[in-house]
């Protein structure tokens, strides 16, 4: 493989293989910043991956008053799914379960789709027959009764079938540390390109899979290839000097998104150097054969 | 491109049904095939001509200029474009509108924006009585849309109303809302005795109160709602003053417990 050295730090000729998924977003506002935020997190907790979450989900951006329908503070939360009944079900139960009950909130569509997926359509049912439409040109709210007050939330949402769940990068370095170092300066500066999500824990996982396992019913497994302990006894993809590796995975509501997340996130990587962060980026793909959306790093170089 | 502009030549000698004059139906049409177009309501044949001068133009944009109060059905089933009429009009001005936007630049007559289904209509002096309302047998009154009235309205403003937003900046008659089924309706100033007579749902605001309120209301409290706040940003580019109030805290009345009780009256000053 041929190798591209940027600043010391080695990025793989290689790609990210990423595949086509139905995304939609919401906006959460509340009385405060800090429970607009509370409710967001509670609604995309346990959203890490489609496989065991149903969704993948997070924090898009926060917004000021300004930004907001109801001019309180809020929040842009996007959620990604396979299908469009999958995404239905999540939001559905995710709204319900985490943004209903938190304290002063309301929830509004984060996206113009070509479809509508519903939102208080459904949670309108909580208010028992005491909820009350209220329509306005075109748009239509839903309120529902409830103990602060009442709950407002739109009454539906836009859904957008060009969304790109799977982007990926490949972080490698001498020790955990420096490696982690290196993530966390990516996913900050994926976490401010707009329009796109890094649902694993603080936008890292260190858990890659690769897919199959030696056990039946298990879909995926280890990727022991990027294990540091397993060299030697698998065939690596680490270097002599790589210590550990972490992966950060990117949903995006467009491929240009995504492209335009992974481009930041190498940059970032790039600006801490070797010393310090990451020694060398790769990304994965399964040969090109499964998704339709390959992100070559050699083009995403700053 | 200029408007298409109607100027009254005279008074006419009786009712007329100005119907035929939106846009939609003038499209295409010449200045001699618009003159011919009969308005008459009773047995005498009355054409455009005899009662306008007539200046070709856009029919998107319509002016009709010194209009009275003989004019009857002005805008009526409007689809869309822009009707802008200098002096008052009679009764039943923008009904069954469904697009558009009708502009009164003076008072206009009862059933104003009778059964509205989109659109928007705005009255720059007042209203009269059953403003969006049904007409006898109908089971609805407005459906949709925006109704703003800068002067006051007359009696049961809002009958009937199913859906659509009414801003009235002034006073309303007696049992403004009545029979409301739902949709909104803003009176800025203080309300005749009753509204709200009937209504199933719906919600009434109600600026400085009104002369009685029924028995059959409960009071649920004082509160500063989020959807009212909501509501008051949507409205705010029709009428700045009914935004203001909608942002105030407002007292809750809901009702009318003698139907389905599901409507709300909220009050800014009580009185």
């Amino acid at each position: 493989m041929r190798v591209l050295t940027v600043k010391g730090v080695r990025i793989d000729d290689t790609f990210a293989e990423a595949f086509g998924m139905r995304a939609t977003a919401l906006i959460i506002t509340a009385d405060t910043a800090r429970w607009a935020r509370q409710a967001a997190l509670n609604m995309t907790g346990f959203a890490t991956s489609v496989i065991g979450c149903g969704c993948e989900a997070g924090i898009d951006c926060e917004l000021t008053a300004k930004q907001t329908p109801d001019g309180r503070p809020g929040v842009r939360v996007l959620l990604f799914a396979v299908s469009t009944a999958e995404l239905q079900k999540q939001l559905q139960s995710r709204v319900g379960q985490s943004v209903l009950t938190s304290p002063g909130s309301a929830c509004y569509a984060g996206i113009e789709g070509e479809e509508a997926l519903r939102l208080g359509n459904g949670l309108r049912y909580f208010g028992d027959g005491w909820q009350i439409s209220k329509r306005f040109g075109a748009k239509h709210f839903w309120r529902i009764p409830v103990m602060d007050g009442e709950f407002v939330c739109e009454a539906t949402t836009g859904l957008t079938k060009k969304a790109v769940g799977g982007g990926n990068l490949l972080i490698l370095g001498r020790t955990s540390k420096t490696t982690r170092a290196a993530a966390e300066a990516a996913a900050a500066a994926i976490a401010k390109v707009p329009d796109v999500i890094a649902p694993f824990p603080g936008g890292i996982v260190r858990s890659g899979s690769k897919v199959g396992s030696k056990y039946k019913g298990a879909p995926a497994s280890t990727n022991d290839a990027y294990c540091p302990t397993l060299r030697g006894v698998v065939k690596t993809s680490l270097d002599a000097d790589t210590g550990a590796a972490l992966e950060i995975v990117i949903d995006g509501l467009t491929s240009d998104a995504v492209a335009a997340a992974m481009r930041a996130g190498i940059a970032a990587i790039i600006k801490l150097g070797p010393k310090r962060g990451a020694t060398r980026i790769s990304a994965g793909n399964y040969g090109g054969k499964l998704g339709p959306h390959h992100y070559h790093l050699r083009d995403l170089v700053p | 491109m200029k408007p298409l502009t109607f100027t009254l030549r005279q008074r006419p000698a009786e009712r007329l049904d100005l119907s035929p004059l939106v846009p939609h139906l003038l499209a295409g049409k010449t200045a001699a095939q618009i003159e011919r177009i009969e308005l008459q309501t009773t047995r005498v044949r009355v054409d455009v001509g005899e009662i306008f001068r007539v200046r070709v133009g856009d029919a998107e944009q319509i002016r009709i200029e010194d209009a009275c109060d003989r004019f009857d059905h002005v805008g009526q089933a409007m689809t869309g474009g822009d009707i802008v009429v200098d002096g008052d009009v009679g009764i039943q001005a923008g009904r069954l509108m469904a697009g558009g936007r009708l502009t009164l630049r003076g008072n206009a007559g009862p059933w104003a924006a009778a059964g509205i289904k989109a659109g928007v209509i705005e009255i720059l002096g007042a209203a009269g009585d059953r403003l969006g309302g049904p007409l006898a047998g109908e089971m609805a009154g407005m459906r949709g849309g925006v109704v703003v009235v800068r002067g006051s309205a007359g009696e049961r403003a809002g009958d009937r109303m199913r859906r659509g937003t009414i801003i009235i900046e002034g006073e309303a008659g007696a049992h403004a809302g009545s029979r409301m089924i739902a949709g909104t309706l803003v009176v800025g100033q203080k309300a005749g005795p009753l509204p709200g007579f009937l209504m199933k749902r719906g919600t009434i605001v109600l600026g400085a109160g009104c002369s009685a309120m029924s028995p059959t209301f409960v009071d649920c409290g004082q509160h500063d709602l989020l959807a009212m706040r909501l509501l008051a940003g949507l409205i705010d580019p029709y009428s700045r003053h009914a935004a203001a109030l909608l942002r105030r805290r407002l007292q809750r009345f809901a009702g009318d417990m003698a139907v389905l009780g599901k409507g709300e009256i909220f009050i800014g000053n009580r009185n």
